[in-house]
């Protein structure tokens, strides 16, 4: 492959400044997105006790996601001018406003369950949440695919996938942690399920990557990637086997799969960064591309013959 | 009015709406005097933040960033200037002062959940610095890498909030909005000697640049190209644009840049996909038999 042309080897794009509390929200917005789902499905199929500690669990991470959010700003003071417009064009701000009525119900229907009061607002609480989890658990895949870091926009249509995948597996995951193997029994065919088809998702978005996913087998990416894939896939093993009587099992293999999907979530956060760094993932693809549509960013002498035309 | 692409978000300025200015920037003519980068610096109050030496050439401010609006590009080639070789010594030394380039379809602004990213009047991108909150979204979302945190200290003290002392938010060139709107040329345009940065209505620059390009072609110089300058590229064409005298990447800019956002509408149509498939697949662990 030809070698790419660069400034002194210095990135095109800038990095992405996001610290360790994005990665960790992704992780935790999975798990409320998924929980609130999981809790309304299980109270609709009679698993009252399964539908109570997800809904503790999803309060739980949904409390936790924001407190993420804001102390990751450069101006956490100011956290609310999120909320001071409303654009779909940006991921972030529908994610923000997704954040807030998931979170708002899912703490509301938690706080009135705690408390034993007010049952159809709670419902309505529950019911809100549930509407706003699916798109809680996968928005986060379109917001750093909207992005140019080539890992993760030329993987935009894999990532909400992976993100719903993950999401899915750890709520089922950490219910699993809370709640005895045979209430448990929904929550852990979802984490089951839920790695099983992570793993296809991943190595469909690495075959359409090429060159460019390579980053998710090197530095930090490539270590986070592999945690994943063996406390995911040893957890899931275990919940699938002996966690099915053993509450110990059931414990422990839950734990793995949670500590699997942060994991994945922090493979995806370092491999945006590692390939926001070399040039060569950002200069390739957009050069081989400039070559074959006679690149459409530069005008060379004879291309401009009629400028008052082509100014319009 | 002129007959340049109209920017998003410009067109509902009506009749506040000013001719689309912008820059072009000649790097035929650059002598990497660093002027432009010292007058924005000055005029912005955009603070210093520690010096590198980098061994790169005269280059030491190394990229456009949060304290860097211009950043002069130099690069040592053993290539003749001229393509039949002549009068040289078969090497030159190429000089490219890089600025934010006020797409036509800017990311940046597109992906800002505060708002504090905004199309002004004039058609560039301007960063509010009392809106913007330091989410850093935009940071990732330049293909040019323009925009960039600043870390350094804040100028005066903040509001008591997680002991934040970092200013924290987001800067790059507003192409000096508060000088437009006094009727002024912005002050890296204003101070180049050789006029390698000219601002003006971006018709009246394109026909330049055509004629300038023309004219270095016909006496062969080596590589002569316009970069960003037609609005059919994938950002639209730029607010800035440039006349090169080689590829783009050996200057540092990507060769075929597009707005991150040309493809959300699809994106978001794949993520209700995976939503619903989620919420199914939930629902699906319940509803199915078998002895897992």
């Amino acid at each position: 492959m030809s070698e790419v042309r660069s400034y002194y080897g210095r990135p095109v794009l800038k990095e992405p400044v996001w610290t360790w509390e994005i990665p960790a929200y992704f992780f935790t917005g999975g798990v409320s997105g998924g929980s609130s789902v999981l809790s309304l499905a299980a109270k609709l199929f009679g698993n009252e006790r399964l539908s109570r500690r997800a809904l503790y669990v999803g309060a739980a991470a949904d409390i936790a996601s924001p407190l993420l959010l804001i102390s990751d700003l450069g101006r956490p003071e100011r956290f609310h001018h999120m909320l001071r417009v409303f654009k779909v064009t940006s991921p972030m701000n529908v994610g923000a406003w997704v954040l807030l009525v998931n979170g708002g119900a899912s703490t509301t229907a938690a706080v009135l369950e705690l408390l034993g009061i007010w049952k159809p607002l709670k419902l309505l609480g529950e019911l809100v949440a549930a509407l706003f989890g699916p798109p809680l658990a996968t928005y986060t895949g379109v917001l750093v695919a909207d992005t140019a870091v080539p890992v993760w926009h030329e993987a935009r249509q894999e990532l909400p996938w992976l993100f719903g995948a993950s999401a899915a597996a750890s709520a089922g995951a950490a219910a699993c942690v809370l709640c005895a193997p045979d209430a448990a029994r929904p929550a852990r065919r979802l984490a089951v399920g839920g790695v099983v088809a992570e793993g296809l998702v991943m190595h469909a978005m690495e075959r359409r990557l090429g060159e460019v996913g390579e980053v998710y087998h090197r530095g930090p990416a490539g270590a986070f990637s592999w945690a994943a894939r063996g406390l995911a896939g040893g957890g899931a093993l275990l919940l699938a086997t002996r966690g099915r009587r053993s509450r110990g099992a059931s414990v422990l293999g839950g734990a793995m799969v949670c500590a699997g999907e942060l994991c994945l979530r922090f493979a995806v956060f370092h491999a945006g960064k590692q390939s926001a760094r070399d040039p060569k993932y950002t200069v390739r693809p957009q050069r081989e591309r400039a070559d074959r549509n006679g690149g459409k960013a530069t005008t060379k002498p004879g291309e401009a013959a009629a400028p008052a035309a082509r100014g319009t | 009015m002129s007959t340049v692409a109209a920017p998003d978000g410009w067109e509902a300025y009506a009749d506040e709406r000013q001719e689309r200015v912008g820059f072009f920037t000649d790097t035929s003519v650059c002598i990497g005097c660093k002027a432009c980068e010292v007058a924005c610096k000055e005029w912005n109050l955009v603070p210093q933040d520690g010096q590198v030496w980098t061994g790169e050439s005269y280059d030491n401010t190394s990229t456009l960033g949060a304290n860097s609006w211009r950043h002069v590009a130099f690069v040592e080639q053993e290539k003749p200037l001229h393509v039949n070789g002549d009068g040289t010594t078969g090497l030159r030394w190429l000089m490219e002062s890089d600025v934010c380039k006020h797409c036509t379809h800017a990311a940046c602004l597109d992906v800002c959940p505060t708002g504090a990213l905004f199309r002004t009047e004039f058609g560039t991108v301007v960063v509010q610095e009392d809106i913007c909150n330091g989410c850093g979204y935009c940071v990732p979302a330049c293909p040019f890498g323009v925009l960039d945190k600043r870390d350094l200290p804040a100028p005066e003290a903040l509001p008591a909030f997680l002991g934040r002392k970092e200013d924290g938010r987001v800067w790059k060139c507003t192409l000096c909005y508060d000088r437009l709107k006094g009727g002024h040329e912005p002050a890296c345009a204003k101070a180049c000697p050789t006029k390698s940065i000219q601002f003006g209505p971006l018709a009246e620059l394109r026909e330049r640049a055509d004629a300038r390009l023309e004219k270095l072609a016909a006496e062969g110089w080596n590589g002569a190209q316009l970069y960003l300058r037609d609005p059919d590229d994938g950002v639209g064409g730029g607010g800035a644009f440039f006349l090169l005298l080689d590829d783009p990447e050996v200057y540092g800019l990507p060769p075929d840049p597009v707005v991150t956002t040309k493809h959300l509408g699809a994106m978001w149509r794949n993520m209700a996909a995976a939503a619903a498939a989620f919420a199914v697949g939930i629902v699906g662990a319940f509803a199915i038999g078998g002895r897992l």
